[in-house]
């Protein structure tokens, strides 16, 4: 009865290992789910229509609100956006095209390289590059700093979604005399659409609570601005002046926006869910 | 007197430096179906993709030798317009997954932004699905994606949208060896019908299947091309002791 007997150590381990994984698991979700939680706690007290409407108010005055970060991240993140997706999809483009030569090679190793650079790194460069020259802080030169953050996550997510669509697409396109950029273009790309979508989406979430970058670039305004050649206050750069200041008023704001940055990088995440179910494609 | 479609003159093709196709001479007739049969690895999809010019995308395949489209020298043509004169159906039905049945259809018009009026559209849908005997079966869903057919029916769809461009030549490369028999059956009746209107080459691996189709065969062997006649010929007196050896079934 030998056999029996290994067998019942077997199920021993096989029990006791499953539990250590379950245990890990819980012991490394807790921390996160009371973070969460304590953010919520802390921040929907501060939620109310003037929070979302009016501008802060000056040292000592109750109230106000978080308008002017708000209207700013949301118009940093857009530009940033608008920089990134063309540079980001391309480069995707080009190293599922070209996957094994040297420039792509070499391109993909940068591309790594600069998912890797510590975001403040990117804010002092973009601060030589963009701010030094134009001679003012910007909200533009924080979109260049986010949007190079952004470009690796997705040339990486596109990269990986065409390398997936089968060869038999694009040689059917091919076999139709379409010409090769159109094949790409209106063949490739759309079957490859949801997780082209769901990186951008995602890189968006990545960048939307980044500080440092911001900090040398869009420097932060106390009123509400909208020339992206002028400095920009943003929610991130909010939490991080209000919540390091002496004030209970303004920990209060500080808690309010990192709720608002919560629920948006939560809502971004919903929404690539549902994008990359909607616009799957069955091959 | 048969008029011909498509001539190769000492034909090569290579990838890198292993030669696949080694000498070939073959004159396509038109409104004939010809079947290249021959072992794996014969060089005959080599030679229907030399054909439509396609051989050439995979890094290092080259080709020399002549091939002429009627009297233009295919490999002075612009591989685009080739392309939409020689029709391609492939092993595995490939329908665009982010397109319905109907715009796969006229996806060699979309994706080449020819300009269709709806009715011009609605047409050439129909034409073509008739004419690839699937109009019947998906006349009520033609705004579903072509991807919810049936293997059988999806390779139809991809004739549909071949002959929707009206092209010269029609190229099946093994077009049926993916499917079930009663599809291979409704695909070989339909041959019969597009003969009418276009010159067919198959691909096949499949001696039945040529035999049963085609009009002409040509057997293909280690790159060459050992006979080409009449099917009837191929199959009851081949003049070559490996076409013979090939349809006796003594290797292949």
């Amino acid at each position: 009865m030998a056999s029996d007997k290994g067998i019942t150590l077997r199920r021993i381990k096989d029990y006791l290992i499953k539990g250590v994984v379950i245990l890990f698991a819980a012991v490394s979700v807790v921390p996160l789910v009371l973070i969460l939680f304590y953010i919520f706690k802390q921040g929907v007290a501060a939620i109310n229509w003037d929070f979302f409407t009016s501008l802060p108010k000056p040292v000592g005055e109750e109230g106000g609100g978080i308008a002017n970060a708000l209207l700013g991240s949301l118009m940093i993140i857009f530009v940033a956006a608008i920089i990134a997706i063309p540079f980001g999809v391309s480069i995707g483009i080009y190293l599922s095209e070209n996957g094994e030569r040297l420039l792509a090679r070499n391109t993909r190793l940068v591309v790594d390289a600069l998912q890797g650079v510590p975001s403040i790194v990117i804010g002092i460069i973009v601060y030589i590059w963009v701010v030094q020259p134009m001679g003012s802080f910007s909200a533009l030169s924080g979109s260049i700093a986010l949007a190079i953050m952004m470009i690796p996550i997705i040339s990486r997510s596109t990269e990986e979604t065409l390398k997936l669509i089968p060869h038999s697409m694009k040689e059917a396109s091919l076999a139709l005399g379409v010409p090769y950029y159109k094949t790409m273009l209106k063949v490739i790309v759309p079957s490859g659409l949801s997780g082209i979508l769901s990186g951008i989406i995602l890189s968006i979430a990545r960048i939307t609570g980044e500080t440092a970058p911001l900090l040398f670039t869009a420097f932060g305004n106390p009123f509400i601005n909208l020339n992206m050649l002028k400095p920009m206050h943003s929610l991130p750069l909010l939490i991080f002046n209000y919540s390091t200041s002496p004030y209970d008023d303004w920990h209060r704001l500080a808690w309010g926006a990192a709720f608002v940055l919560m629920s948006f990088v939560l809502l971004l995440n919903i929404i690539t869910k549902i994008a990359s179910r909607k616009w799957k494609v069955q091959f | 007197m048969e008029s011909t479609v498509l001539t190769a003159l000492n034909f090569n093709a290579y990838f890198g430096k292993n030669q696949v196709l080694k000498n070939i001479n073959i004159d396509i007739h038109k409104n004939k179906i010809t079947a290249v049969m021959g072992p794996s690895g014969c060089g005959k999809t080599t030679f229907i993709r030399c054909v439509n010019r396609m051989h050439e995308l995979t890094p290092g395949a080259t080709v020399d030798g002549k091939m002429f489209l009627h009297d233009e020298d295919i490999y002075s043509m612009y591989p685009i317009l080739l392309r939409r004169k020689v029709g391609m159906v492939f092993q595995r039905p490939n329908p665009f997954p982010s397109m319905s049945i109907f715009e796969n259809v006229i996806a060699g018009y979309l994706l080449n932004g020819i300009k269709l009026s709806k009715a011009e559209k609605a047409e050439v849908v129909q034409d073509a699905l008739e004419r690839s005997a699937l109009w019947n079966e998906v006349k009520d869903n033609l705004h579903k994606k072509g991807t919810f057919l049936s293997g059988g029916q999806q390779q139809r769809l991809c004739i549909a949208r071949a002959i929707a461009m009206k092209p010269e030549i029609l190229l099946l490369d093994e077009a049926t060896s993916a499917l079930d028999p009663i599809s291979t059956a409704s695909i070989e009746d339909l041959l019969f019908e597009l003969k009418n209107n276009y010159t067919i080459i198959i691909v096949t691996h499949n001696m039945q299947q040529a035999g049963r189709v085609s009009d002409r065969t040509a057997f293909f062997y280690l790159g060459e091309m050992i006979e080409y006649d009449l099917t009837p010929k191929i199959f009851t007196t081949p003049k070559d002791a490996r076409t013979q050896n090939y349809i006796t079934g003594r290797f292949g």
